[in-house]
């Protein structure tokens, strides 16, 4: 079963097993506008908690997307990377960033689930 | 931004329309004003490049120059002072673009001056307009009356429908040729348009009395060619017309030369010509016509496509040795499809085609010297 999270930073992940997919809310995208590039980690990178692991360029501006646990990148999306717009049409299904390998599941205790997250954007 | 802030910001005549229509609004040259609107940058910028948008520069200013002898050749003449242009060439019913210039031969101010046929018309950019004033007042008040238009709009309408769109409005719209200016009734209203505009596509300015100017602004929506388009969009098509941003690419440390706007600068002013000098900074500005300047504004296209943006550094090569310039403007060009920088490097750099890389999240990515404008312009000669 899948479980989705939700981090203070906009980030979104879904959980199944020790897996997690992460990608960025609708919400961040609307506050981003035209998204034209996506930098992605490296497969096999080693990231840990709140670490930059992605940059989304708008038409306007670059921003960090990080790590929302600590982990090994096990794949990236590279129809992501071919079509950064994606972000803007299915910000939290066909656009997710990356895929990671989660070192201690504890570290999930501290997100929110889709009703806080409402809370917390609106 | 605080509350508090946003309270302090000025708002244009249309500010109420933007919002109205959606606007993002953000603090722009101590004014609020629409970054996109509910179409968002990209669409607003290919709109504009295939149809027609519409933009309030009302935070711009404003200017009349009236010699106090009465006749306009004397304000061109008190204007020449001040600029390194030639202002007394300028037929009734023209306009030129122009640089307000430091004793250092550095940019103040990037203008435009209108002819008006009894008196000079002048726009001016947002964050300069209180200093040109008071600079103009200091050098000119004992030749010329300076008047602050503060109680007008500016509308900028602009694209390769903006003539069909405004010819519905003011019929004298189709006859003008590009950087014709002067009085004419739009809608019956008393304005100032111009053929003119700074996103590299054919299109007009539009100087209405305020009280007027929201009436107008919905005329021109009615048409279905016409959409809004934001501060977000202005900048990434004045980026592709290889158009310089006053404060980013063009400023008091960079004169007309090294910002590579010597097409600006008439042969009369130059060196043996009628009119010589004669504006603050000349001897540095004449020597660079004469000598060449040590570095100088170049347009880069990047070979990936992440976006190289404003202050990254540049470097000759991939790895190691010192900056050798910076980007002074920088983004994503949607009609390109790519993105697309300008910036300074020295003048041995500046071939086109030379490689260079530009220092981004700490990596080094190749970027090649190309010719400005990155697209091409449809201005109506």
């Amino acid at each position: 079963m899948t479980t989705t999270l939700y981090t203070s930073d906009h980030e979104w992940l879904a959980i199944d097993g020790d897996v997690a997919t992460v990608g960025i809310t609708d919400y961040a995208q609307q506050q981003l506008g035209d998204v034209v590039f996506i930098e992605l980690p490296k497969v096999g990178r080693s990231l840990k908690k709140a670490e930059a692991a992605a940059v989304v360029e708008s038409v306007k501006a670059a921003s960090d997307v990080y790590a929302p646990v600590t982990g090994e990148v096990l794949e990236t999306n590279a129809e992501l990377a071919a079509e950064p717009a994606l972000v803007n049409s299915d910000a939290q299904g066909k656009a997710w960033f990356f895929k990671i390998k989660m070192a201690d599941k504890s570290e999930l205790g501290g997100l929110m689930d889709e009703a806080a997250y409402k809370t917390h954007t609106a | 931004m605080l509350a508090a802030d946003q309270n302090s910001l000025k708002r244009t005549p249309l500010h109420g329309l933007h919002v109205a229509l959606g606007g993002k609004m953000v603090p722009f040259a101590g004014y609020d004003m629409p970054v996109q609107y509910p179409a968002g940058v990209l669409k607003e910028h290919l709109h504009t490049r295939t149809s027609a948008g519409l933009f309030d520069v009302s935070h711009m200013g404003q200017l009349a120059l009236r010699a106090k002898s009465g006749k306009v050749e004397d304000a061109a003449r008190a204007m020449e002072r001040l600029v390194p242009q030639d202002i007394v060439a300028i037929a009734p019913g023209r306009q030129r673009y122009a640089q307000f210039t430091n004793e250092d031969g550095g940019i103040l101010d990037d203008l435009m001056v209108a002819n008006f046929g009894d008196h000079l018309f002048l726009v001016v950019n947002a964050a300069c307009k209180e200093a040109d004033e008071a600079h103009l007042r200091a050098h000119l008040s004992g030749d010329c009356v300076i008047e602050q238009l503060a109680d007008r709009a500016l509308i900028a309408l602009q694209g390769p429908k903006a003539e069909s769109a405004l010819a519905k409005l003011c019929a004298a719209a189709p006859a003008m040729k590009f950087m014709d200016a002067g009085p004419h009734e739009v809608a019956g209203i008393k304005c100032f348009v111009s053929r003119s505009g700074y996103t590299g596509e054919d299109g007009f300015e539009i100087s209405v009395p305020a009280a007027d100017s929201e009436r107008l602004a919905k005329m021109l929506l009615e048409n279905p060619d016409v959409l809004p388009i934001g501060l977000g969009a202005r900048d990434s098509l004045r980026l592709e017309a290889g158009l310089c941003l006053y404060g980013h690419d063009i400023d008091t440390a960079t004169t007309p030369v090294e910002a590579a706007l010597e097409w600006s600068v008439q042969k009369s002013r130059r060196s043996g010509g009628a009119r010589a000098g004669g504006f603050p900074g000349a001897d540095k500005i004449l020597a660079h016509f004469d000598q060449g300047a040590s570095r100088r504004r170049v347009g880069l296209l990047a070979q990936g496509r992440a976006p190289v943006r404003e202050g990254a550094p540049l470097f000759a090569s991939d790895a190691g040795g010192e900056a050798i310039g910076q980007v002074t403007s920088g983004g994503f060009g949607p009609s390109l499809n790519a993105p697309v920088a300008m910036g300074y490097v020295p003048v041995s750099l500046s071939a086109l085609g030379t490689k260079l890389f530009a220092e981004v999240r700490g990596q080094r990515l190749p970027l090649a010297v190309a010719a400005m404008p990155f697209v091409k312009n449809t201005y109506k000669r």
